[in-house]
């Protein structure tokens, strides 16, 4: 007998999985990843290349004229442009020259060209409708971030100009997404070196500092630092006010809860889809497992029916105990 | 008759303990607000404490199914094929008609007949189907990296979190019925009282336990 009831759950549970599976309840959507751009050909590549002689890679080669022959040496690793990096950046049509002095074209570089005043992004982009720069400058200048600016703080900080791409969020690529807008965060606040260029701040140790979060891990690569640690704005693409960190949020219900905080962030491309087959946030589903968040109308109801109907047949039998 | 020998109830009671706790910490997990919480403990305490009980339930479970293997008590778990059904249909009968008319009890108890068919099948379900599911389902959230990626195109922590919510509500239905037939003794107590002293209260005109 115990064996049969074996035999008839694993029958139950596999004509649900494939019932559900029929219904299209999981669906798995099949938009394209971000484009490769790497076969991109820039108008400047010729004048480009000049640079990146010596600049694309960690070694290049000049001609002493003082001793009269090669001289093969290291690149400063911040002057260090890689190629295929910037050509799958945005700014990939420039030449270097757009944006750089036009004397960088004679070798060795005159000193004072250090002294370059550099562009900021709002230079460029003030005024524009896409990206909301314009707002993304007013929130820079609350966050957190812009005390450092006299310290030498601005947008390249986190946004390399040269090989800074804007990843276009999509449940197909979204864990890389996540992944490389937390390494932006990362790049100095686990690397003391870069972290104490701008601070005096002591060294954070950015997993202890987060070890109240239970599957640490899991949070890490699930959602981006930006979640808890900035300012919900709807009406810019990505909030850009960091707020100071007494301020991050740490109530797990902002998104373990029905009405959750990530579809106003990670997921507020998607997240016209405020259900998918009965299940709350069900976009997030794509990616994570949110509990909490992503509760399922459905079972909530049949769960509620069910619990009702056996309340009730207490209630009847103790009636008749008490009548009979 | 003493029936339930002391390492039953001590198993019992810490179990009883640790499903209250794990239902309260679970629904406090699945169903809170984002302003304010719907059971008294938040998130994150209910977090910790469900870990902290699950592991206590686990390892009181191995006790219970090494106590099942190696004492006797094994045995009233045990069912037989033949008349399985008219069995149960028997005992459902007493329950919703027979205890309200005078009948006699079709399975009355005895030292070695502990449970009548119903209550052995739902027993079996629980202990054996209900509970080693929800434990391994829950140690996969607690350990998500050692989730299978996905199933059919589904994340393998959904269909895992489907598992464990689901058992848990069977769970706690059966609790709630567990908890009302123990009404159904001699008197409304004599069956809660039973699992204390581990005296099995005999009476003549109903012997109804569960």
């Amino acid at each position: 007998m115990k064996f049969s009831i074996f035999r008839f759950l694993i029958l139950l549970v596999f004509t649900l999985l494939v019932s559900l599976k029929a219904n299209g309840i999981f669906r798995v959507q099949s938009e394209s990843i971000n484009q490769d751009s790497a076969a991109f050909i820039s108008p400047y590549e010729e004048d480009n290349q000049r640079c990146f002689v010596c600049h694309g890679q960690s070694k290049y080669t000049y001609k002493n004229e003082t001793l009269g022959r090669d001289i093969k040496a290291l690149m400063f690793s911040e002057r260090i442009i890689r190629k295929d990096e910037y050509y799958q950046s945005n700014h990939k049509s420039f030449s270097c020259t757009d944006c750089h002095s036009s004397e960088y074209a004679n070798f060795p570089h005159a000193g004072e060209l250090r002294m370059e005043p550099r562009l900021n992004c709002i230079d460029c982009h003030g005024g524009d409708e896409t990206y909301h720069f314009d707002g993304i400058e007013e929130e820079y200048k609350q966050s957190t971030h812009f005390k450092l600016e006299e310290e030498g703080f601005s947008c390249w900080e986190c946004h390399d100009p040269h090989t800074y791409k804007i990843s276009k969020r999509t449940s197909q690529n979204l864990k890389e997404t996540i992944a490389y807008d937390n390494a932006i965060c990362l790049n100095c606040h686990s690397d003391f070196d870069r972290f104490e260029l701008l601070t005096d701040h002591e060294e954070i140790n950015i997993l202890k500092k987060h070890d109240w979060l239970p599957n640490q891990s899991a949070h890490m690569a699930s959602v981006r630092c930006i979640e808890c640690h900035t300012q919900i704005n709807e009406n810019l693409p990505v909030a850009h006010l960091i707020k100071p960190k007494t301020e991050a949020v740490k109530r797990c219900n902002e998104c373990h809860s029905q009405n959750s905080m990530l579809m106003a962030s990670l997921y507020k491309f998607e997240s016209k889809e405020k259900r998918k087959d009965g299940f709350f946030n069900g976009i997030i589903l794509n990616q994570s497992y949110v509990i909490g968040a992503n509760r399922n109308e459905y079972l909530n109801f049949m769960s509620l029916i069910i619990f009702g109907g056996i309340l009730a047949v207490i209630g009847i039998h103790v009636f008749f105990r008490i009548n009979k | 008759m003493y029936l339930y020998p002391k390492w039953i109830r001590a198993w019992h009671i810490l179990n009883s303990i640790l499903f209250i706790i794990l239902i309260v910490t679970g629904l406090s997990m699945q169903y809170t607000g984002k302003k304010d919480y719907v059971l008294v403990v938040g998130f994150e305490e209910a977090v910790r404490w469900h870990n902290i009980s699950a592991i206590i339930l686990t390892i009181n479970y191995i006790f219970f199914v090494a106590g099942n293997l190696f004492t006797r008590n094994g045995r009233y778990y045990r069912v037989k094929r033949e008349h399985f059904f008219s069995d149960l249909f028997k005992q459902l009968k007493y329950y919703s008609w027979g205890m309200f008319h005078g009948e006699k009890h079709p399975f009355p108890v005895t030292m070695e007949r502990k449970f009548n068919p119903l209550q052995k099948l739902s027993y079996i379900l629980a202990m054996y189907v209900a509970l080693p599911l929800i434990i391994i389902s829950g140690l996969g959230l607690l350990f998500p990296e050692i989730v299978v990626k996905g199933l059919m195109g589904v994340s393998g922590m959904l269909l895992t979190d489907l598992l464990h919510i689901t058992m848990g509500f069977f769970l706690s239905v059966f609790m709630i019925i567990h908890v009302y037939t123990c009404t159904l003794g001699k008197r409304p107590e004599s069956l809660f009282r039973g699992m204390i002293t581990g005296y099995h209260a005999t009476e003549d005109h109903y012997d109804l336990e569960d």
